[in-house]
């Protein structure tokens, strides 16, 4: 039987508010435990929430981004459950009347076509502790430091069907929330992380199959793994004749597999009710506009802007736009390559590219900056070095040894221009190769264009890389064709 | 001295006639003479207060200070206070120091005020008797057999006994205006959100209103213009201007309309409480007020409702005490659910499992559109009731509770007929508006009091006429004869 899947994610981003969403304390990452965690984040007695502006604001900026409502009235209420690290014993969330209602993004797919994605919803819910289980013998520990961090939970509908459109749709949202600079989207430290709900049903059925909910994955990579893995698994069970359980599952990404964590009976009654402590947001449209009037360009008006003035190719646009700091960077390159945009675009895809991922590196961090990389670009550009020389003063700008002009300078790294200089070459090469020469001038003209290349070779070893390929390159023709 | 009023008081400290280290002597040594009698404090802390009091002296020498400087009072003990136990009346908090001031205990240390102590309550603030209390029952200072009422049951026991000159309360269903009225003094409930709930244990954050316990009307007045006002840590706190309390003290009640629901007086109120609140009544009439019958249909459904919303919002707020940050943890515990049941089971008395149990009922799936939903859908008619009747007359009338203090554990394994004695008091929670309770008069030497509903933040003109009607009456000023 074919198999069609049915995918909806929910992503959780943390959002980027300089304080918790119900309370003053600090939310920067990686503080000692507890030491961010005030009076209201420990959930002590007698203690209220107070909501945080700026949460309600970046909110509504992914509402606007995704073109969804937001309604006029927004609710908070408590999710009631008990765990060590949920101080209060319950989460305040949002159950009806979101803060952000139906949305959609477009997507990108392998065959280049693309497909829209509904957002169902998106609440703002605050962040639980942590428990730490290692460190303290049978104890666990509790660090409440992440205790009341403001996320936002964006939920889709289950409009993918395969593991790659949700990675697709997961990037896609990744980067909006960065390009809005509401979420730093670190997912190392957690800041946005996904559940997926994955189901199968037999190709051409209307109704879906029974949906298992894989928790908490933090990588792209996962994602797609943990979804493909949740595929094989269920179509296994449906093939065998036996059937889904309703069920939360845990990726185990060392095992590459998922594993049954709670099943729908055992599910937490969370005994939703509003929030006593909260009253209703009321949003005003004046607000909702003058957030609207500030929104930045977005990663799809940026593609096309890029194809339009930039004539990008749609893979190279598509690359450069997937970040914000990448775009940023790409911008500000060409500025300081004099508007040179392929070269540009070559530079940072290809090797700059190669040596962050090496590194394991993004490209704020980078040891070469747009400036300097668009000023090594503008060299290539007046012939000062080739575009082999440019690869050796690339590395050497990595490695800190100064902007491109001083380390073209120092390492003596010119073009040879000069036609006597590369002519004396050309000639000692060819006096030093008799048999070569023979072999080439014996050739057919087909076969010349392949054997030059030695020549071409030699010539450039002994300039040390430094001669003007293309001179050499028509010299030698010259020469050996007389 | 220690029979006089926060006015008095006032007018003898600001004099010079008497120092506020003196006068909190005199009080300190009170509580501590009668409290094995009454029970009604939980902590009585001496040297604070002393300390506090000479601080306060000091101001007053240095003409820094407020009306109310260097005047004693107590908390409630449902108030956290910085660095002193607040246990709420719970072996659950019973080891709980607050690492920060409630907003009205901050309010009220900037006027310079001295508490005294912490005052006994229902645990949680869950009882109307005050027997709840995991530090035993509060005696009643009329008659010692009986309840002061409750939940504010200590705060009303020191006041009718003159431990302490005024104290503060809380109330969700009536927990102020029952014990005032069993125990002879004036308690004042404010409108929803018009004192501060920041450091307020919660109890039902919906219905929960701090407000002052007094001798008079002028005294309540003088508190509520301490601790009345927005505070930014409250999300439901009004931002609603305050009123000057005692400003319009003096203002004359001719041509009052005061409206009598006929829900209050009919079957089911003792006629002896009838009639001293229709004397009451009387007493307004002299003055100037003229009375109507009014209705307020859904009355009936207010017990209803408020035992639904109440011990739902209560389910949850005492979620937090879990034995994981603070408060009672149980010995030994084997393994989380462990140390959650045995913590919770061991921590809480039978009274607020019972409310956490029902709350967490009826806001469960399945359960709460019948519940939870059909209670706040009452709780709307309950306010438009009460909106209707504010369309034709300024304030209501009627009985704060439906009888005198009844005796110790009398009630106590009745709940159901304990809950129907807020039946006068709930709906004023539910709806969220301002009502008083004044001494109106006695049966068996066991004080009455009288209850007068406003419409939303009318606690001036309450307070108002609850002066007026006290300029011609002396009820408030009974003192129990052991107490003067």
């Amino acid at each position: 039987m074919e198999w069609e899947t049915v995918i909806g994610l929910e992503i959780h981003t943390q959002l980027a508010t300089e304080s918790k969403i119900f309370s003053g304390a600090a939310t920067a990452y990686g503080a000692e435990p507890n030491v961010q965690a005030c009076a209201v984040d420990l959930g002590l007695p007698g203690v209220l929430p107070v909501i945080n502006e700026q949460a309600i604001q970046m909110a509504i900026k992914f509402g606007l981004a995704i073109e969804a409502e937001i309604p006029e009235r927004s609710i908070f209420a408590r999710k009631n459950y008990f765990y060590p690290d949920l101080p209060k014993g319950y989460q305040i969330s949002q159950f009806e009347l979101p803060i952000v209602s139906k949305g959609h993004i477009d997507i990108q797919l392998e065959d280049g076509s693309s497909k829209t994605i509904g957002v169902t919803r998106a609440h703002l819910e605050e962040d639980a502790g942590k428990s730490m289980h290692e460190g303290f013998g049978k104890l666990t520990g509790i660090d409440l430091n992440r205790a009341g961090t403001p996320l936002l939970e964006i939920v889709s509908e289950p409009d993918m069907r395969n593991a790659k459109e949700a990675v697709a749709y997961m990037k896609k949202i990744h980067s909006i929330v960065r390009y809005l600079e509401i979420s730093d989207g670190n997912m190392q430290e957690g800041s946005f992380r996904c559940d997926a709900n994955v189901s199968v049903r037999p190709k051409g059925q209307d109704e879906f199959g029974t949906r298992t909910e894989l928790k908490n994955i933090n990588s792209f990579r996962f994602v797609e793994q943990a979804i493909n893995y949740e595929i094989e698994r269920q179509i296994d069970v449906l093939e065998e004749g036996s059937e889904i359980v309703q069920e939360t599952r845990l990726y185990d990404p060392n095992k590459n597999e998922t594993r049954s964590m709670r099943s729908k009976e055992e599910a937490n009654d969370y005994r939703y009710f509003p929030d006593p402590d909260l009253l209703p947001v009321q949003i005003e449209q004046s607000l909702i506009d003058e957030i609207k009037s500030h929104l930045p360009e977005l990663p799809d008006a940026k593609k096309q802007r890029f194809i339009e003035s930039f004539k990008l190719s749609d893979d190279d646009a598509t690359l450069l736009t997937s970040q914000k700091e990448i775009a940023d960077f790409f911008e500000a390159c060409v500025d300081a390559a004099g508007g040179e945009t392929k070269l540009s675009a070559n530079w940072i895809t290809g090797e700059l590219t190669a040596n962050l991922n090496k590194e394991n590196m993004d490209i704020t961090d980078s040891p070469v900056t747009a400036e300097m990389l668009g000023s090594m670009i503008k060299r290539i550009q007046d012939n000062t070095i080739s575009g082999k020389i440019a690869k050796q003063v690339f590395e050497a700008m990595w490695n800190g040894e100064g902007d491109a002009d001083s380390i073209i300078e120092n390492k003596g790294l010119k073009q040879v221009t000069d036609t006597s200089a590369i002519e004396k070459l050309v000639d000692d090469v060819i006096a030093n190769s008799p048999d070569q020469v023979k072999q080439y001038q014996e050739s057919p003209p087909e076969k010349q264009g392949k054997l030059i290349g030695y020549f071409v070779g030699q010539v450039m070893k002994q300039s040390q890389g430094k001669a003007n390929p293309k001179q050499v390159n028509e010299l030698l023709k010259q020469k050996l064709n007389s | 001295m220690h029979q006089s009023t926060l006015t008095q008081l006032s007018t003898a400290l600001k004099e010079k006639k008497v120092s506020s280290e003196e006068l909190t002597q005199l009080y300190l040594d009170r509580c501590k003479n009668f409290n094995e009698a009454l029970n009604c404090f939980i902590t009585i802390n001496e040297d604070v207060a002393l300390e506090n009091a000479r601080t306060a002296d000091k101001k007053i020498a240095e003409g820094k200070n407020t009306d109310l400087t260097g005047i004693p009072f107590a908390h409630k003990d449902i108030f956290c206070t910085n660095g002193i136990k607040t246990s709420c009346g719970s072996k659950m908090l019973d080891n709980f120091i607050a690492p920060y001031d409630a907003t009205v205990v901050e309010k009220m240390n900037d006027a310079g005020m001295v508490m005294l102590g912490k005052t006994n309550m229902d645990e949680f603030a869950m009882g109307s008797s005050n027997e709840t209390s995991f530090y035993g029952p509060v005696k009643n200072p009329w008659d010692s057999d009986h309840v002061p009422g409750g939940s504010s049951g200590g705060s009303a026991s020191a006041v009718a006994a003159r431990l302490c000159p005024a104290a503060t309360g809380t109330d969700t269903g009536g927990s102020i205006r029952q014990p005032a009225s069993l125990c002879g003094i004036t308690g004042l409930k404010p409108t929803y959100g018009r004192v501060s709930r920041y450091g307020m244990i919660a109890f039902a954050s919906s219905l929960d209103q701090g407000g002052p316990m007094t001798q008079t009307a002028e005294d309540a007045a003088l508190i509520m213009n301490v601790i009345a006002g927005f505070d930014k840590r409250d999300s439901t706190s009004a931002e609603h201007p305050v009123d000057d309390y005692t400003f319009r003290l003096n203002d004359s009640i001719e041509g009052l309309k005061i409206g009598l629901p006929k829900e209050y007086f009919g079957e089911g109120l003792d006629s002896n409480i009838a009639k001293i609140i229709e004397d009451g009544i009387k007493e307004l009439e002299k003055l100037g007020a003229s009375c109507k019958e009014i209705e307020l249909p859904n009355t009936d459904l207010s017990i209803p409702a408020y035992y639904v919303v109440a011990p739902a919002e209560c389910s949850s707020n005492l979620s937090r005490f879990d034995g994981v940050r603070f408060g009672y943890r149980c010995e030994e515990p084997k393994d989380l659910p462990d140390l959650y049941c045995r913590s919770r089971g061991e921590g809480f008395g039978k009274e607020v499992k019972r409310r956490i149990m029902i709350g967490t009922y009826v806001l469960s799936a399945g359960y709460y559109d019948a519940y939870y939903l059909k209670a706040q859908q009452i709780r709307h008619l309950i306010r438009d009731d009460f909106q209707n009747a504010f369309k034709d007359v300024d304030v209501i009338a009627g009985p704060t509770a439906t009888g005198t203090a009844f005796k110790l554990n009398e009630k106590l394994n009745d709940p159901v007929s304990m809950y129907l004695s807020d039946i006068y008091t709930v709906s004023v929670n539910l709806a969220g508006l301002p009502a008083i309770s004044v001494p109106a008069g006695f049966i068996e030497n066991l004080p009455v009091g009288m209850q007068l509903i406003g419409n939303y933040f009318e606690e001036s003109r309450l307070l108002n006429i609850a002066h007026q009607y006290q300029q011609v009456t002396d009820w408030h000023k009974q003192v129990p004869k052991e107490y003067k």
